[in-house]
């Protein structure tokens, strides 16, 4: 299972952080500074599999993002590289062409296609039209004045 | 009031900060306007002023006044308060408040809503944070969602009820109905996920494991059907079929197939086909093999997929993805004890890797390596080894210079191969090599007894080179203060002999004396060494004021050694050619690994004990603990209990084990020689200790003294230093007993300051005769490093006359020569 995703730039702002286990703001933080430093000071041609601290580190850069996740010692480090770029590819769907920009305005929006996509920190549906209905389905429900493409947010 | 503003033109207005406290200025102001907004209970714009709280919050700034907030924004009924209301809940709330516990309420109604996108977020936030308490309270309503016939909801049910069972095992059983038809589905994401929760049961749980051991078939039917389907755009990825299914059905083979005859045979042609049939160009062809091929291990396959496997492996050691290397070198280790001989076939390539650029693949390859060491190829690894030593990181270097000596050792063609060797690694890595080497090769120098001319010669034309490296430097000066009669003789037979004049030895060991580069410890080497000379050499006078002059030195080791030495020559001149003479050949009563190289005649005492840390048995941790709680003290260790740690069966595994393992042993303990010669008192092995002289003639007379006595129970403890380490006391302790029962289950417990760390080793028996008839002993090892006065807790724990007696003590009357 995932421990952890974060999504952080190339200056080393956070731009999304899902836990799936239950730590202090303190421990978070420490844990995301730490390892955001030592990410961001590998080089290109390193491989994108870590040890660090007793986790086994998964990260994969798309563009000016890091996708960097945590997983536990037994899971399958090639199948999570899978699922990062599973999730890359939806967040592309949704947004079309998606860019840092899109995630950094639309947060939300990023958490709620990621929550229909991994639940608890495992892969909830492995069929990518699935995953984007459902979201559209939940985006009409969202009440709102005007049109949709306005939300009240 | 106005409107607050909207959350993108809060995340713009934010971003066009250029200081870090304008940043921190706009966000005090927005947060202010906030909090007032939520004080006026505004409804229409809490969901937006949450939203923009979460913003701020993912910035780094406190947002805590927020969670009550997101409960009333999961409590409203529109889906879009919902939705943020739960974000929040699951960025904001943590277990560790009892602030979520309301939230149990809200998430049961929602649960049980009628628009299944307000159910998926209700599970979602449950299986993403829901605490014990929360599981135990809606572990029902999971279950009862695990049952419906909407796909959406099943998989989502699926999902939370592994977080259940993660969070509340026992409530495992109550999700086995449930189950009982989930692998029927056609819908992948029910599959996946029931899949996932299939195999946590399993792994938790053996009575599981077996009932769903029948449910192999139809697993090995569902995968046949994914690979053998055409094309299905909904789940293709790179022309494979739901890779994602793929592997979580391997796995959960692999757990399946474990021990298990049967279901691992049911397995093997499917595992076959996927393992020949899987497109390998892309990484998610490859995470399929990898998952398989960790599968085909696990199992009880036959030989020839255990042979396609590992041939996988190395297919994959070749791949220019270095990614696909990493698994490959991580799988190889996993299986290198169990198919060593089918590992060894790759064994260049893996050799090859230690030329890779990335650090991760490097270690693993090192790793690798030395397991593959074996008595036909070492030459040929230790070459490439030894090269890998000279080029590597300084984080790898005491790895890998520990691997070479140990292989060296189980594995060296011949002494004078060793030797060069050992050689090869001081200069080329000397300062990274572990303090415990030095006393380690020390003892193999001696051991080679043909071999100490050539030793000598080459040490000390390293020392001529280069006197920075201190283990070098430490092995060397010892080896030409024991051997600088050869040095100068010139009769070297397995080199041309150098020519090399008394005084000019004494000149590089006197250099070393003054050198800025030695470290105290080397300098206690080189005037030991200086002084050994003196029965070996002819110019003793120079020696004498060598010495002479050190007893004045400022360095209290130095002093103190160089003032002895001076009575050496004063008072006691007539012992100090029968003092001085050559080293006899220790015998080794344990080495630094579990293979015993010379099994010590008459030397009873088990050998791992000494330089291997075992691990701690969890039961007395835990009395150990006991302890503590009972004392109170902060400023006690619990003492970790020994029992004879049983060998690990293969060398790969000891190999690796090792590796981590060396830091901490005082090296072996030579035994008190029995061939050594009355005359002789113990501080000849000084050279391998650091410790002034005169302790370790103290040794012998440290008084024994009474610890303990009360109710008929006597503990007498009694002394001697541990050799080579002067800082490890040894205390033998007897238990007596007067009365006329004896004491059954009698434990000794004992703990001792911070400063200090014990060992307690196993004792004779746990029944102390009745009417001081016998004697239970037990070996504690106080390691004393900061020589303070000792001070132990000591608990004793029997049955007497049938009941159970507990008591503690305080023993603060240790003689001072036990710890000075």
């Amino acid at each position: 299972m995932f421990i952890f995703m974060l999504l952080f730039s190339r200056q080393g702002k956070l731009r999304l952080q899902k836990w799936y286990v239950p730590l202090s703001d303190k421990e978070k933080k420490k844990i995301t500074r730490e390892l955001v430093q030592t990410v961001l000071a590998r080089k290109p041609k390193m491989c994108s599999f870590l040890e660090w601290r007793d986790l086994k580190v998964v990260y994969k850069r798309y563009a000016s993002l890091y996708f960097c996740c945590a997983i536990e010692d037994q899971d399958n480090e090639l199948i999570t590289l899978e699922i990062i770029h599973r999730y890359v590819e939806l967040l592309d769907k949704y947004f079309g062409s998606v860019c840092e920009l899109d995630i950094i305005f639309n947060f939300e929006k990023a958490y709620f296609i990621l929550d229909e996509f991994l639940l608890g920190g495992e892969a909830q549906e492995t069929s990518k039209k699935n995953v984007l209905k459902a979201i559209e389905q939940a985006d009409l429900l969202q009440e709102t004045k005007r049109s949709i493409l306005k939300s009240i947010i | 009031m106005p409107a607050p503003i909207r959350l993108r033109e809060l995340i713009r207005t934010i971003r066009t900060a250029r200081t870090q406290a304008e940043e921190r200025e706009m966000i005090q102001k927005e947060c202010a306007a906030i909090r007032s907004s939520f004080r006026e209970e505004d409804n229409t714009y809490r969901c937006r002023n949450v939203a923009k709280l979460l913003y701020m919050h993912m910035l780094g700034y406190p947002a805590h006044f927020g969670q009550l907030e997101c409960l009333k924004l999961i409590a409203s009924q529109k889906f879009t308060d919902k939705r943020i209301g739960y974000l929040g809940a699951m960025l904001l709330l943590d277990e560790r408040q009892d602030v979520h516990l309301l939230m149990t309420n809200c998430i049961k109604n929602d649960l049980n809503h009628s628009t299944q996108y307000v159910q998926g977020l209700a599970l979602c936030t449950l299986g993403c944070m829901g605490s014990s308490e929360m599981c135990r309270d809606l572990a029902g309503e999971v279950e009862k969602l695990l049952k419906t016939s909407n796909s959406y909801l099943r998989k989502k049910a699926a999902l939370c009820a592994v977080h259940v069972i993660r969070k509340v095992p026992e409530l495992m059983e109550m999700f086995l109905p449930a189950t009982k038809n989930l692998l029927s589905e056609k819908n992948h994401g029910v599959l996946h996920t029931s899949v996932v929760l299939l195999t946590e049961m399993c792994e938790r749980s053996p009575d599981m494991l077996s009932h769903f051991r029948k449910l192999v078939p139809q697993l090995v039917r569902i995968l046949k059907n994914l690979i053998m389907s055409g094309y299905s755009p909904e789940h293709d990825v790179s022309g494979i079929s739901d890779p994602f299914l793929q592997v979580r059905i391997l796995r959960l083979l692999r757990i399946l197939g474990k021990n298990d005859d049967d279901s691992s045979e049911a397995m093997n042609d499917i595992l076959a086909q996927v393992a020949t049939n899987t497109e390998t160009s892309k990484n998610v062809g490859n995470a399929i093999l990898y998952e398989t091929v960790l599968t085909i291990m696990d199992i009880k396959s036959e030989s020839g997929l255990r042979v396609l496997a590992i041939n996988i492996l190395g297919r994959f050691l070749l791949n220019n993805d270095k990614n696909i290397r990493y698994v490959a070198l991580t799988s190889l280790l996993k299986t290198v004890q169990t198919d060593h001989n089918a590992v060894q076939r790759h064994r260049s390539t893996i050799v090859d890797c230690l030329k890779d650029l990335d650090v991760s693949i490097k270690r693993r390859a090192m790793e690798l390596s030395f397991a593959l060491v074996n008595g036909n190829n070492i030459r040929g690894m230790m070459k490439e080894l030894l090269y890998f030593l000279d080029s590597c990181d300084p984080d790898f270097k005491a790895d890998c210079a520990s691997g070479v000596f140990l292989a060296a050792e189980k594995y060296a063609p011949s002494k004078r191969w060793h030797i060069d060797t050992i050689m090869r690694v001081l200069t080329t890595a000397g300062s990274y090599v572990r303090d415990d080497s030095v006393p380690n090769l020390i003892q193999l120098i001696t051991n080679s007894v043909e071999m100490h001319a050539y030793t000598v010669q080459r040490l000390y034309k390293a020392l001529l080179d280069d006197i920075s490296q201190q283990p070098l430097v430490q092995v060397a000066s010892w080896c030409i203060g024991e051997y600088g009669d050869l040095l100068v003789s010139g009769q070297c037979e397995e080199e041309e002999p150098i020519q090399v004049t008394e005084d000019e030895v004494l000149d590089v060991l006197e250099g070393l004396l003054v050198s800025n580069l030695s470290t105290p410890v080397t300098r206690g080497y080189s005037l030991t060494a200086i002084m050994k000379l003196s029965t070996r050499f002819s110019s003793v006078n120079r020696i004498k004021k060598v010495v002479s002059i050190y007893g004045s030195s400022i360095d209290v080791e130095l002093q103190q050694r160089a003032v002895e030495y001076n009575a050496l020559f004063k008072k006691y001149d007539h012992m100090r050619p029968a003092l001085l003479e050559r080293m006899p050949i220790m015998e080794k009563s344990a080495s630094n690994g579990p293979t015993e190289i010379v099994q010590t005649n008459g030397e009873a005492e088990p050998s791992a004990v000494e330089s291997k840390h075992p691990p701690p048995v969890t039961q007395p941790t835990n009395q150990a603990n006991d302890l503590l709680d009972l004392l109170g003290g902060n400023d006690v260790v619990p003492v970790i209990q020994t029992t004879m740690p049983t060998k690990p069966a293969s060398a790969g595994g000891e190999l690796l084990d090792l590796l981590g393992d060396l830091s901490l042993s005082g090296g072996p303990a030579p035994a008190p020689a029995p061939s050594v010669p009355a005359s002789q008192p113990p501080f000849l092995l000084d050279g391998l200790s650091s410790q002034p002289l005169f302790n370790d003639i103290a040794a012998a007379g440290i008084p024994p003294m009474t610890a303990y006595s009360k109710n008929g129970l006597k503990i007498d403890f009694t002394f001697e230093r541990a050799n080579p380490n002067p800082n490890i006391a040894v205390i033998t302790i007897h238990a007596t007993n007067s009365t006329e029962a004896e004491m059954t289950d009698f434990v000794f417990q004992a703990a001792v300051p911070k400063t200090f760390q014990l060992q307690l080793l196993s004792p004779s028996s746990n029944v102390v005769p009745a009417l001081n008839q016998g004697t239970v002993t037990q070996v504690i090892r106080v390691l004393n490093q900061q020589k303070q006065q000792l001070r132990m807790r000591i608990k004793l724990t029997y049955t007497h006359k049938g009941s159970a007696v507990q008591d503690l003590a305080e023993v603060n009357n240790f003689p001072p020569q036990s710890w000075q």
